[in-house]
């Protein structure tokens, strides 16, 4: 028997999106009135000017979208971005949910790199390890590539 | 009615990487511009001044600091900060000053000091913070937001790496003739594109470095400016500040979502050419007006983006425009014939400033080896974070 503490994993943003490994989503808001969508989420008053709700209700918003554009970091990003060491490209994009329409910064699944997309490509959520402390790993939410064969 | 107010006077500090006091970069702008226009400091009724945040507590107060280091003189005192358009709001919040009779004539000082590197966040933990927040989630810097709108150019538009790699190439020779600008060399395409990688597809030489300096400039009321000199001389005929309009749907800094357009449609005109379109109403003027523009080339894809939004061609033909010649000096209109941010660096209270101190010297026929002929109307296009922009329109009478 090991005496060995399990790691514990914890969201980076407690809220922000659920931490199901097979089928994450993120948590966003919509307006009851006017129905208009946000991420993040949003609960005071409606930021469209032509709606004075302060209703609103948690919602999951669609786990796949398409890019709407990406790059990548060729240098460390400053604090408070926690960088590998040693440091490692990694890339991001913006991707826009057709139904929300909306579009959300991500950085791009671990592995995948600028040559790899194109603006429209299908890509849909997933959950990695964004830093570490002593006793937890802090994840975060991601975007990957669609692959042909996958259900 | 007219919103015209005159350009009495403009001075710059030298951009660079001086390390010293912010203070000392805005006195001397101060001290040129009212030199210029020939206004004892004394005579000053209202001083603006645009914020720094990186100064500590003076830069937040920007407006008074200067004034105290010019000396006390009782004039009315405002200070502003709209990120990178806090020099215009400061000079908008003097222009309506003087339009409204509260004053005659107004000095407005904007400078700053900048750290090393990528503009970081403030520090501290700072979950409500989007500006934090894009750091810590994404490791999301200034560049990677230019990066995505350059990368739509390309695959878009069919904008190439050689055509934005040919704004650096332009600047820089422009640049090597302004005694103000912080970097004086001149650039081959296959040198921009040898440069390293910083956020696919810019490169270190396509991005804007953050520089030290100051800008200032002396305004008046039309009536006050006769008096002093006679008719004549430069005057600013619109200064645009606005909002963009819900919803926003281009992932602007430091976002980390744009607006949805589910429930409400998009606006006709994207942020960009909405505020320039705002700035040419007020001046009843149109593009085929203008003998000049600086705008904002954080990125050299950039520019090609004002180029659409001043609708100096249709949206996606920026590169078309740079190719044809027509932005160089010498060309039907050319663009930051100062060499822009590319040889500045980014001093961001004094930079929207700055841009108006260009137009004033090629509008007088004072900018040397980089003057543009016969200049009559100049624009300004700039554009920062927390939907904050400015495009000021100067005229040559």
């Amino acid at each position: 028997m090991s005496t060995k503490k399990v790691r514990e994993i914890k969201s980076a943003r407690e809220g922000w999106f659920t931490l199901d490994a097979d089928n994450p989503r993120l948590l966003g808001s919509q307006c009851d009135v006017c129905k208009t969508y946000y991420f993040p989420q949003h609960a005071q008053y409606c930021r469209n000017p032509d709606c004075e709700s302060e209703e609103f209700s948690v919602i999951e918003l669609s786990s796949r979208g398409k890019i709407w554009s990406y790059t990548n970091a060729g240098y460390p990003p400053p604090p408070p971005f926690v960088a590998d060491d040693p440091y490692e490209v990694f890339a991001q994009a913006a991707v826009e949910l057709e139904k929300e329409k909306l579009v959300i910064l991500g950085q791009l699944a671990k592995g995948v790199t600028v040559d790899d997309v194109k603006i429209g490509d299908e890509v849909e959520l997933c959950i990695e390890t964004l830093f570490q402390d002593d006793e937890s790993d802090y994840q975060i939410w991601k975007w990957k590539p669609v692959n042909g064969d996958q259900a | 009615m007219s919103n015209s107010v005159a350009v009495l006077g403009v001075g710059m500090h030298p951009w660079g990487k001086w390390g010293n006091n912010f203070v000392e970069y805005g006195v001397k702008a101060a001290r040129d511009a009212l030199a210029d226009a020939g206004v004892p400091w004394k005579d000053i009724q209202f001083i603006a001044g645009a914020n720094t945040m990186r100064c500590g507590y003076p830069g937040y107060v920007a407006g008074a600091t200067f004034a105290k280091a010019l000396g006390w003189n009782g004039a009315r005192v405002a200070s502003c900060y709209a990120a990178c358009a806090s020099g215009a709001q400061a000079l908008n919040t003097a222009r309506a000053q003087i339009l409204s009779g509260m004053a005659d004539v107004a000095l407005v000082v904007g400078a700053d000091t900048t750290p090393k590197g990528f503009l970081a966040p403030q520090k501290g933990e700072r979950p409500d913070d989007p500006d934090w927040l894009r750091f810590r989630l994404h490791g999301a810097t200034n560049p990677a937001y230019f990066a995505m709108h350059a990368r739509r150019r390309i695959e878009l538009y069919g904008t190439t790496e050689q055509d934005i790699a040919e704004v650096r190439v332009k600047n820089g020779k422009n640049g090597l003739h302004n005694a103000n600008a912080r970097y004086k060399k001149s650039f081959s395409v296959d040198e921009v594109l040898a440069s390293p990688m910083v956020a696919d597809p810019l490169r270190l030489f396509e991005i804007c470095a953050t520089s030290d300096g100051g800008a200032a400039i002396v305004i008046a009321s039309n009536e006050y400016a006769e008096k002093l000199r006679g008719k004549g001389g430069v005057s600013i005929e619109a200064i645009s500040t606005i909002t963009p309009t819900y919803p926003s749907t281009q992932l602007e800094l430091p976002d980390l979502a744009t607006d949805s357009a589910a429930a409400v449609n998009v606006p006709t005109m994207n942020f960009k050419p909405a505020m320039i379109d705002a700035a040419y109403q007020e001046a009843g003027i149109g593009p085929e007006d203008l003998s000049l523009a600086e705008v904002y080339d954080l990125s050299t894809a950039m520019e090609l983006d004002w180029y659409e939004a001043l609708r100096l061609c249709p949206e996606g033909d920026g590169h078309k425009l740079l190719r044809d010649g027509d932005t160089y000096i010498g060309g039907r209109v050319p663009v930051n014939p100062s060499g822009g941010l590319s040889c500045f660096g980014e001093a961001v209270p004094a930079q929207a400033l700055a841009q108006v101190c260009e137009l004033t010297w090629q509008l007088r026929g004072q900018a040397g080896k980089r003057q543009v002929e016969d200049a009559k109307y100049g624009i300004t296009a700039n554009e920062g974070l927390f939907g904050h922009g400015s495009s000021v329109i100067v005229k040559a009478n």
